[in-house]
């Protein structure tokens, strides 16, 4: 089991970010032990394609689960080929929201919560 | 001679430059092209005759999928992202895609055609003898540089040819000057025109087009565009008054040489300026 989750830092006390493809970071946790991985999201100056892009990594790094706080539609698309599952939340740490996703308080979405270029920075 | 007309902050004058100046040169030798395919507007005030429209597309992958082993070469190979394969299915994502072709080139199967994706149209015409082209995205369409591109693809190299660029220093407009032998930059004498002024002068330094600075509005802001055209060594070729005149015949959208003729010999004298430098650029 692995749950991946956007974040702003490199660590499980980090805040959550609310940006799916173009957050500072993912981290791939396994709920049980609570080992993780961080990989830099390579998309966040991409001009475009950056939900695309990380959709990809999720998949590739073998995630059964995200957690993040929008998604726009072509991450929406991507992911709902890849049959991650996809649960929103609106802040917290990565610690705290791994515990609500054990605890089963975290709702699913399946479509896109954002227009395209949302969390574009620039 | 290929003179484009460009600017960092928009609304300085590109137009009213680009269209006065065609509109102050022989009918004969001169062609007008409006590369700001995002808002076209120097046909507002030219009001040409258009005689022929042609439509103009992106080629876009389509995925045979009897032929596809998901091996995801035409993913990775994507700079744009516009392809992704993610286990047993292949997504394309048509408006991430710049046409490039390398996914179909590249796919050891074969299994990637291409289809024309439409996105605006090319519209040539004339207007008081003058030849006109002009290029029109599609709503909501980002991809303006392959239509500038077909834009530009009407040239006519014989002629005094004049660009009129989009806003900025982004692709579009890299897609517009490249290739010019001049660049005209219309700014305004206020400190968003000199910074943005100097973000257009770092990206034609980076292209290596000789340049030189219109400045409209004169009555404006401060001196601080001069200071700095006069530090970086880049001649002030033209200066145009802050005139109501001008202002009302542009809302009118008659161009101000025929508004007021006595404009006429100023964009005249522009253009035989950007004739000397260019000269003196090629003996270099």
């Amino acid at each position: 089991m692995k749950i991946a989750i956007s974040a702003t830092g490199k660590d499980l006390d980090s805040q959550i970010d609310p940006r799916f493809g173009r957050c500072q970071y993912f981290i791939f946790v396994d709920p049980q032990t609570m080992e993780f991985e961080v990989s830099e999201n390579e998309g966040l100056m991409a001009s475009g394609g950056a939900g695309v892009q990380a959709a990809q990594l999720v998949v590739r790094k073998g995630a059964n689960v995200l957690i993040t706080g929008n998604l726009g539609p072509n991450a929406a698309s991507a992911l709902s080929a890849s049959g991650i599952k996809v649960h929103l939340v609106s802040g917290g740490t990565v610690k705290e929201v791994v515990e609500a996703y054990k605890s089963g308080t975290l709702k699913v979405v399946s479509g896109p919560t954002v227009p395209p270029h949302f969390g574009k920075p620039f | 001679m290929i003179i484009s007309i460009a600017s960092g902050k928009g609304g300085t004058g590109k137009t009213t430059v680009a269209v006065n100046l065609a509109l102050s040169l022989l009918k004969e030798s001169t062609q007008l092209i409006d590369c700001d395919v995002e808002e076209p507007n120097s046909h507002l005030f030219l009001k040409p005759n258009i005689h022929q429209v042609t439509s103009v597309g992106i080629s876009v992958p389509r995925i045979d999928e009897s032929k596809c082993t998901y091996c995801g070469k035409c993913a990775q190979v994507c700079e744009y992202h516009a392809i992704a394969v993610i286990l047993k299915n292949v997504l394309v994502f048509d408006e991430l895609c710049h046409g490039c072709g390398a996914c179909s080139y590249l796919c050891p199967e074969k299994a990637i055609s291409e289809v024309e994706r439409g996105i605006g149209i090319v519209q040539e015409g004339s207007s008081n003898g003058i030849p006109f082209v002009n290029g029109v995205l599609n709503v909501g369409e980002p991809m303006a540089s392959p239509l500038i591109r077909k834009v530009k693809e009407r040239i006519w190299k014989d002629k005094i040819v004049i660009l009129d660029a989009p806003p900025g220093t982004a692709c579009p407009v890299i897609e517009t000057v490249k290739g010019s032998d001049f660049c005209i930059l219309v700014t305004e004498p206020t400190p968003f025109g000199l910074n943005d002024l100097e973000l257009a002068v770092g990206m034609l330094e980076k292209l290596g087009i000789p340049r030189g600075v219109v400045v409209n509005k004169v009555d404006v802001g401060n001196r601080e565009v001069w200071d700095y055209c006069q530090s970086k060594n880049i001649p002030v070729l033209m200066e145009i008054p802050m005139d109501r005149e001008i202002a009302e015949s542009y809302s009118k959208g008659i161009p101000i040489v025929f508004e007021n003729p006595c404009y006429a010999p100023l964009f005249l004298s522009l253009f035989q300026k950007v004739e000397k430098l260019y000269g003196e650029c090629r003996r270099k």
